[in-house]
């Protein structure tokens, strides 16, 4: 199916709204996307009068893969391992919501033409909201690197931007993906140690802190993610449920020849007008409420993953004190011992330094951002709530008034 | 429906297993012509409907056999009269039609009797019958109340006992105000007591509420759960509308056996309502002969007024449960809802706890108890959806289906009018090979049935119209309270809906104004701070 996205300036998802630092030197933006079959292809446009781009706007297309291997670039170069890197953006995945029109094309007979109709818009209107939502996901991967001081001037960032031919980044293979997963396995257990290890007293009364928070904060964020999700998905069936209910009271309204044959028509139509509003009150859920604790629970995992080199810094450390010891005691390679050390110092207590200043902007990025949506999600809920008060109202009155 | 038949009260017979009496065999009605068409009849004493049940004193065969059987019914009849309540007058006569006019063999002789003489005089009682209506108005002031379901007794011989409690002002009881103890089995005796009685003649007696194996075991095991609770008060509740609906029909309100079900502290237990007692299966066997019978019954139907309203129910009929199975999905989803908001709640509280920025934290928990309350209403607003628009269809589904019995009776007692006119035929023609074969003997045993038969087919004629007349009143009536029943549940069902969303509008109003102001200012001097610390 095809689907294109205009240029972002309408209703994009603002949930994520990033505090970008106003630095209009490096700006980044999908200005369009395309969906066909399988893949989504992202139009990047960069605006910049750095003077390392040849151009001050151009775009290239980019796929997911791609954005992916970035990441993965940074994650891996060792200059960045003091910062938090930027989640990932998540596959675009329309396998849900394809199944479903293909199962609603396959034909219920019992439907009626409307109703069919009916539910043939929402799923349409389902698979908009959800490449909005990957396009939107993707843009702002872009632009906090874009915003970041250091991650800025990475050599691949501009590579990624500014390079006009494909990237030849193939998705992964499963090889690759479960060396991934194993990766992930291993880098638990090694914390699991680490932080096990006798002899190794975390230094920093603010890193032991932010470690106690993030692991508690985040195993719960996740938990709270995954029931808003379910909330909004209730929303959704009860939604959908007004369907049939509008078209059974539609037709019951036209057999009618009685004065219950208007109710049945105002019903109807009250009960197709409810099914928007339950449908906006679904989708407001999930904006600005679902995928601003997805997106945290995200980047609080990146931030957990900076501590967790940090640790493995000061372990390093540790080891190395301890190596340096040995070869003073031995009287042999101390030199080696000594300048291993050295590195082993300079660099964690580099990340030590860039770590807090991450974590804390961490906080504040956080804080303004469940902010701004808690309170957009009460003004957005007290409108609904309104709207549908006036509709029911209104419903009343006009059924009170028949004779 | 069971339509179990036994004695009335006052006479000292025991129950026994009496079949069903749904084939139009009860033919008191001949005097009922006369006494309707007197249009000042609101007066109960002068509804001579409650043909006395014919209580035989020995079982039925499932079949229609009219002939022999007609001669004890009228026999019986007698019997039956004398033993009722003073304030109906013994105006069934039971002697055979004593309204017999000679008729005419020209008349008689073509079966096919759909006369347009016949849709003539229907035209004129149609609108007689309206004017009967409007006189009617609504003088019931009667009240009726279920509650305070209460087990009695242990394990599987455990039941409920309902609390029916009737105020009233009319003079037919002997209190104001009084209750009884009821158990869900005298429900049903009393609905079968009725449909016996009223079903074949047109009525439309409203079905009792269903039984439940598994709900009633549950019960009875003693399972203290919520949904135990919840199919007890989905009973009980369910068994007051449907005394309610009883109580209003004009008929059905003077019927003994329902007074008594109101007031006598002691009622003797109706055993055959059980599924698998001998009564019940027979009742099944019956049921399924029924079914056969409709089938073969071809009716030429002469009144294009039935055959509409025919349609009309089954259209209806499908419609509402379209509707009813899309509301089901409603309640479930509104039920999942209101446990996965609940859940919600509780993560959004834990996370707030977590949170360490101060004003956030508070919000993120008051969050959490906005989510609570809307979880209650969200649970309330489901108990809403079913017990006023589900069940109401529900309701009226098995309504429909009993309104649909009531035509199918009518076409029963014109197949039993068409019968008599066959047989009449063919007496008629054994009376004239006789007088060939000029046997005087056989003569006269041929005069002598065919004036039987004669007769059989005054009474079936008799019979079709008036339960035509019968169901004509009868779907007038039913169709205004259908119309004042949706109206007053769907005015009911949106002000719930209005109530609800004005407490969403409320929660969130409170929680809106308290943090966005406090968070505003806690982040203000929150990014204060970190501008300072960072300056330093």
């Amino acid at each position: 199916m095809e689907g294109r996205q205009e240029a972002g300036k309408e209703s994009k998802p603002s949930s994520l709204s990033v505090d970008l630092q106003g630095d209009s030197s490096l700006q980044v933006e999908i200005s369009d996307a395309v969906s066909e079959r399988d893949k989504v292809k992202f139009t990047v446009q960069t605006k910049s009068c750095l003077p390392h781009f040849a151009q001050t706007e151009f775009s290239v297309v980019r796929q997911h893969e791609e954005f992916i291997w970035l990441h993965d670039a940074y994650v891996e170069n060792e200059e960045y391992a003091g910062l938090i890197i930027p989640p990932a953006p998540p596959r675009p995945d329309f396998e849900a919501s394809r199944e479903k029109l293909q199962k609603l094309g396959e034909g219920d007979s019992s439907i009626t033409r409307e109703e069919f109709a009916k539910m043939k818009q929402e799923l349409e209107a389902e698979y908009l909201a959800i490449f909005k939502k990957t396009v939107a996901m993707h843009e702002v991967f872009l632009q906090r690197l874009a915003a970041h001081p250091t991650l800025r001037r990475d050599h691949n960032f501009f590579v990624f931007l500014e390079y006009g031919q494909d990237l030849s980044v193939r998705g992964k293979n499963r090889k690759e993906l479960l060396g991934g997963f194993l990766r992930n396995i291993v880098k638990s257990a090694d914390e699991a140690l680490i932080t096990s290890m006798s002899g190794l007293k975390e230094v920093d009364d603010f890193f032991e802190h932010e470690r106690t928070f993030l692991l508690e904060y985040h195993s719960r964020i996740r938990d709270a993610c995954l029931r808003a999700d379910r909330v909004m998905h209730s929303h959704k069936c009860l939604a959908d449920d007004y369907i049939p209910i509008s078209a059974a009271l539609n037709s019951l309204g036209t057999q009618e020849v009685n004065q219950l044959k208007t109710s049945f028509l105002k019903l109807a139509e009250l009960f197709e007008r409810l099914r928007k509003l339950e449908g906006r009150v679904a989708s407001d859920e999930d904006l600005k409420l679902s995928d601003m604790l997805r997106y945290y629970m995200r980047d609080s995992q990146a931030a957990k993953d900076l501590l967790y080199r940090r640790l493995r810094a000061l372990a390093d450390y540790e080891n190395a004190n301890k190596a340096l010891d040995k070869a003073r005691t031995r009287n042999r390679e101390v030199r080696t011992a000594e300048s291993h050390q050295q590195l082993c110092c300079q660099r964690f207590e580099r990340l030590s330094d860039s770590a807090k200043q991450e974590l804390m902007d961490f906080k504040s990025r956080r804080v303004s951002s469940f902010r701004k949506n808690l309170i957009e999600l009460a003004e957005l809920e007290l409108k609904h709530a309104k709207a549908s008060t006036l509709l029911l109202r209104n419903t009343l009155v006009a059924l009170k008034g028949e004779p | 429906m069971a339509a179990e038949r036994e004695p009335p009260p006052l006479g000292d017979a025991k129950p026994t297993d009496f079949e069903e009496l749904e084939d139009g065999e009860d033919l008191f009605t001949s005097t009922v012509s006369t006494l309707e068409s007197s249009p000042s009849s609101p007066e109960p004493a002068s509804l001579p409907a409650e043909d006395v049940s014919t209580n035989s004193n020995g079982p039925r065969p499932a079949e229609v056999v009219l002939d022999d059987d007609r001669e004890d019914l009228f026999a019986e009849a007698t019997e039956e009269v004398s033993l009722d309540s003073p304030e109906r007058e013994p105006i069934l006569s039971s002697e055979p039609s004593p309204a017999v006019t000679p008729v005419t063999p020209t008349t008689l002789i073509a079966p096919r009797i759909e006369s347009k003489s016949m849709s003539a005089p229907v035209i004129f009682d149609r609108s007689r019958e309206e004017i009967d209506e409007e006189a009617n108005g609504d003088v019931f002031d009667i009240e009726i109340g279920v509650s305070d379901p209460e087990k009695v007794g242990d394990g599987m011989n455990a039941y409920m006992a309902y609390r029916v409690t009737t105020k009233t002002s009319l003079s037919m009881f002997s209190k104001s105000e009084f209750s009884v103890k009821r158990r869900f089995s005298d429900f049903l005796g009393l609905h079968s007591k009725l449909a016996s009685k009223y079903l074949h003649v047109g009525y439309i007696v409203p079905p009792a509420p269903e039984k439940s194996i598994v709900g009633m075991t549950k019960v009875k095991v003693g399972k203290e759960d919520s949904s135990s609770t919840e199919f007890v008060e989905k009973r009980r509740a369910a068994l007051e509308r449907y005394l309610q609906r009883t109580v209003k029909h004009p008929t059905l309100l003077q019927d003994p056996d329902l007074r008594q079900f109101l007031e006598s502290s002691e009622l003797p237990r109706a055993v055959n309502t059980q599924a698998l007692s001998g009564a019940g299966i027979l009742r099944m066997v019956n049921k399924a002969a029924d079914a056969v019978n409709k089938m073969t019954i071809k009716m030429n139907e002469s009144d294009a007024w039935f055959e509409e309203k025919q349609q009309q129910f089954e259209n209806l009929d499908q419609q509402l449960r379209k509707l009813h199975a899309s509301v089901e999905a409603l309640v479930c989803h509104r039920k999942e809802l209101s446990a996965n908001t609940a859940a919600f709640a509780k993560s959004a509280a834990m996370l707030g706890n977590s949170e360490d920025h101060t004003a956030l934290s508070r919000a993120l928990s008051q969050l959490a108890e906005v989510e609570e309350k809307i979880d209650q209403l969200h649970q309330e607003q489901a108990f809403a959806d079913f017990y006023m628009f589900s069940e109401l269809l529900s309701d009226y589904i098995r309504l429909i289906a009993a309104v649909k019995g009531v035509f199918d009776h009518r076409m029963k007692c014109w197949q039993k009018w068409e019968d008599a006119q066959i047989t009449l035929l063919k007496k008629r023609e054994t009376e004239a090979k006789m007088m060939v074969a000029n046997k005087p003997d056989k003569i006269q045993q041929a005069k002598n049935e065919i004036r039987e038969w004669e007769a059989k087919v005054q009474q079936g004629e008799r019979d079709f119209e008036q339960i035509s007349k019968t169901i004509r009143k009868e779907v007038g009536r039913f169709e205004k309270e259908r119309v004042k029943d949706f109206k007053t549940v769907i005015i009911k069902y949106l002000e719930s809906l209005v109530q609800t969303q004005q407490q969403v509008s409320s929660f969130f109003i409170t929680y809106f104004i308290t943090y966005k102001l406090l968070l505003e200012l806690l982040v203000y001097f929150f990014i204060l701070k970190d501008v300072c610390e960072r300056s330093f």
